[in-house]
């Protein structure tokens, strides 16, 4: 969790190999990610399923080629099998009959289960969640919040989920690591971290106006722009 | 888009390029340089070969026997050599003579061979004995002038 | 004040060297990617009916068009000679050498190059070429080298059609309407025309290779574009814009190389 700006979606590209260290190293079931030729990158992606802000489904496809795209791609089993497959998936996220559909013929928040849908379509061990609250109603918001809970634990995979929707993502969370500027600043559960006096946590958690984060652009204050300054002190 | 359409659509398209390359090949140009006929090469040496051009036609009594393949500079006798592709099933007598005729006023310039009566017929590497070369503009304007100022001084 | 002027045209040489190189590299990396289409050739074929067929109406029509007003035109500056008897050839070699490959190319850049760059450009906003990515799919095989060989196939099918559809416009002005001896008017066209030269050599390879440099330009316009509305629009037009001017260009070197004596 952080701010805008804080290196969440830097963290799950890291991870991913879309982005490489300048310094450091990021490990992967025991493997270094930068280090990785681009096949043994790709075997290891096959392994991870990541859910893109907004959904990012390919919007020629409809729901059903969506999901069936991984399958396709990485797997040699016959339409049959892969049907049935995707017909799972969907099912586990509520939209089984909406499998005809497309990307533009959906809501968001359908959207966002559907890419949901494709990121764990070959059971990945390791799924990421890029702001999957983003832009969701209330309702939608608490669907996917339980569908990541229940897929996460029905799977036994580890999910990292990158948000700033504190209630939600306290709600499903094992454990919580807060990010600002780049830097880890405090971890725990999320019962810790509600609790926790350290000044960041608390603006953020809190949702104050003021704190290590400030309300106002840094620069010139007040007095010096309007030219105001106490008696006697020009 | 389903699969079948679009590979209707995909088919027509490729049809209607190959029936346009067809088209083009056959109604709109001509298949000569196609052609795989066997040709023997004889030469005529000319004193101006005007506008002729290699490719151009080779023609006689107005029909096409063969084409113009190369056309050099002889230094030694200071005349234009011109090579001539002639298909072979088409016999001259050695004694033809060879002329640059032009197709129509303003038209590309060709070859015509008029046959000789010599019995031997051409062969390859033949050199054509009688050759006229292209008639030049400003000769013919020259000899009119010419002539009409010898008309005119004439009847003073 | 010299030396600041002399260092910002140094400075914008170097970048536009810095960028044509690395046009040209990424031009490399699509065909590496393509070894993969053997197998899948149905990507290819989709394309084809997104850059080719989807762009049939506009060449044909126009083709017509501009066959018949260069029937209408050959016919006026031809009867001053009293040689309207070469009308089709005029018409025919027109077509063949530069009409026909060139117009065809700056409509195809209109038409598929910018669908092209729109389309590369939002998949690329959208984060679907990164999800792919992720998906452990190379966008590059999967999204671009198929649209690259669609219009590389797509563009020498569509020159030879504008230039049939040209003729056949033609002769429909010239022989139908105006009354241009029929005869002469396909064996002048004949007599004139070369297959290799002007078929082979002018339609055929010139519209190839334009298809290849439009093609390229617009999927690298819509892959380079930042993800915003401005951006993309801005791809869009750099696409015709950039796209005409190399067609300009590559047709004139053509022209020199094929048709010089």
């Amino acid at each position: 969790m952080g701010g805008s700006g804080s290196g969440k979606t830097t963290v799950l590209r890291l991870i991913g190999g879309q982005l490489r260290p300048s310094s450091g190293a990021v490990n992967v079931d025991g493997q270094i990610v930068h280090e990785l030729d681009t096949e043994n990158l790709y075997l290891m992606r096959r392994k991870m399923g990541m859910l893109f802000q907004h959904g990012a489904l390919f919007t020629d496809l409809t729901a059903f080629e969506n999901v069936a795209f991984p399958l396709r791609e990485h797997t040699d089993l016959n339409e049959e099998l892969i049907r049935t497959l995707v017909l799972m998936k969907l099912h586990a996220v509520g939209l089984r009959n909406a499998a005809q559909l497309k990307p533009a013929e959906i809501s968001g928040g359908m959207g966002r289960r559907v890419a949901l849908a494709r990121a764990i379509a070959l059971d990945p061990e390791l799924i990421m969640y890029d702001e999957p609250f983003a832009g969701l109603d209330p309702i939608s918001m608490g669907v996917t919040a339980n569908l990541i809970r229940n897929l996460n634990d029905a799977l036994g995979s580890t999910s990292i989920l990158v948000s700033h929707d504190v209630k939600e993502c306290f709600a499903i969370a094992d454990y919580v690591y807060f990010l600002s500027s780049g830097k880890i600043v405090a971890h725990g559960t999320p019962a810790e971290m509600a609790v926790s006096t350290h000044p960041y946590v608390k603006q953020f958690v809190n949702a104050e106006a003021d704190g290590p984060v400030p309300f106002h652009y840094p620069g010139k204050t007040l007095a010096d722009d309007l030219g105001l300054h106490a008696k006697g002190s020009r | 888009m389903q699969r079948k359409s679009l590979d209707v659509w995909v088919g027509l398209f490729v049809l209607l390029g190959v029936a346009a390359v067809m088209f083009l090949a056959f109604k709109a140009g001509n298949m000569s340089s196609l052609s795989f006929t066997d040709t023997y090469t004889i030469t005529a040496k000319f004193d101006n070969i005007g506008g002729l051009k290699p490719q151009a036609p080779v023609k006689g009594a107005g029909v096409v026997v063969g084409r113009v393949s190369e056309i050099v500079f002889d230094d030694k006798t200071y005349q234009a050599l011109v090579k001539l592709d002639i298909e072979e099933g088409y016999k001259f007598p050695k004694d033809s003579s060879a002329k640059i005729l032009t197709a129509g006023l303003l038209g590309e310039q060709y070859i015509g061979l008029e046959a000789g009566g010599d019995e031997a017929n051409l062969a390859e590497g033949d050199k054509i004995a009688r050759t006229q070369s292209a008639t030049v503009l400003e000769d013919l304007i020259n000899q009119f002038i010419y002539s009409k100022a010898a008309d005119g001084k004439d009847s003073k | 004040m010299i030396a600041r002027f002399l260092a910002a045209i140094g400075a914008w040489l170097r970048h536009s060297i810095q960028d044509l190189g690395f046009a040209v590299r990424s031009f490399f990396i699509i065909i590496a990617a393509s070894g993969g289409l053997f197998r899948r050739p149905r990507l290819v074929v989709e394309q084809l009916f997104f850059v080719g067929s989807r762009s049939l109406v506009i060449t044909t029509v126009s083709g017509l068009f501009v066959g018949m007003v260069l029937g209408l035109q050959g016919y006026y500056t031809l009867t001053t000679y009293g040689a309207t008897q070469s009308l089709g050839q005029l018409v025919a070699l027109s077509l063949m050498r530069e009409l026909g490959p060139v117009v065809t190319a700056l409509l195809f850049a209109g038409r598929a190059g910018t669908s092209l760059t729109a389309e590369i450009g939002l998949m690329k906003a959208g984060e679907q070429l990164s999800a792919m990515e992720m998906m452990a799919v190379n966008p590059i095989q999967r999204v671009l080298a198929p649209r690259l060989w669609a219009g590389v196939i797509a563009m020498p099918i569509l020159g030879g059609i504008f230039t049939a559809v040209g003729i056949i416009g033609s002769y429909l002005v010239g022989v139908v309407l105006i009354g241009v001896d029929e005869g002469s008017f396909w064996s002048q066209m004949q007599a004139g025309v070369d297959l290799w030269k002007d078929i082979v050599n002018g339609t055929y390879i010139k519209s190839m290779v334009f298809g290849i440099a439009v093609t390229f330009i617009a999927l690298f316009q819509g892959y380079q574009a930042q993800p915003t509305p401005e951006d993309v629009s801005g791809a869009t037009t750099r696409t015709v814009v950039i796209s005409s001017l190399m067609v300009w260009w590559l047709d004139f070197m053509m022209t020199a190389v094929m048709f010089s004596k």
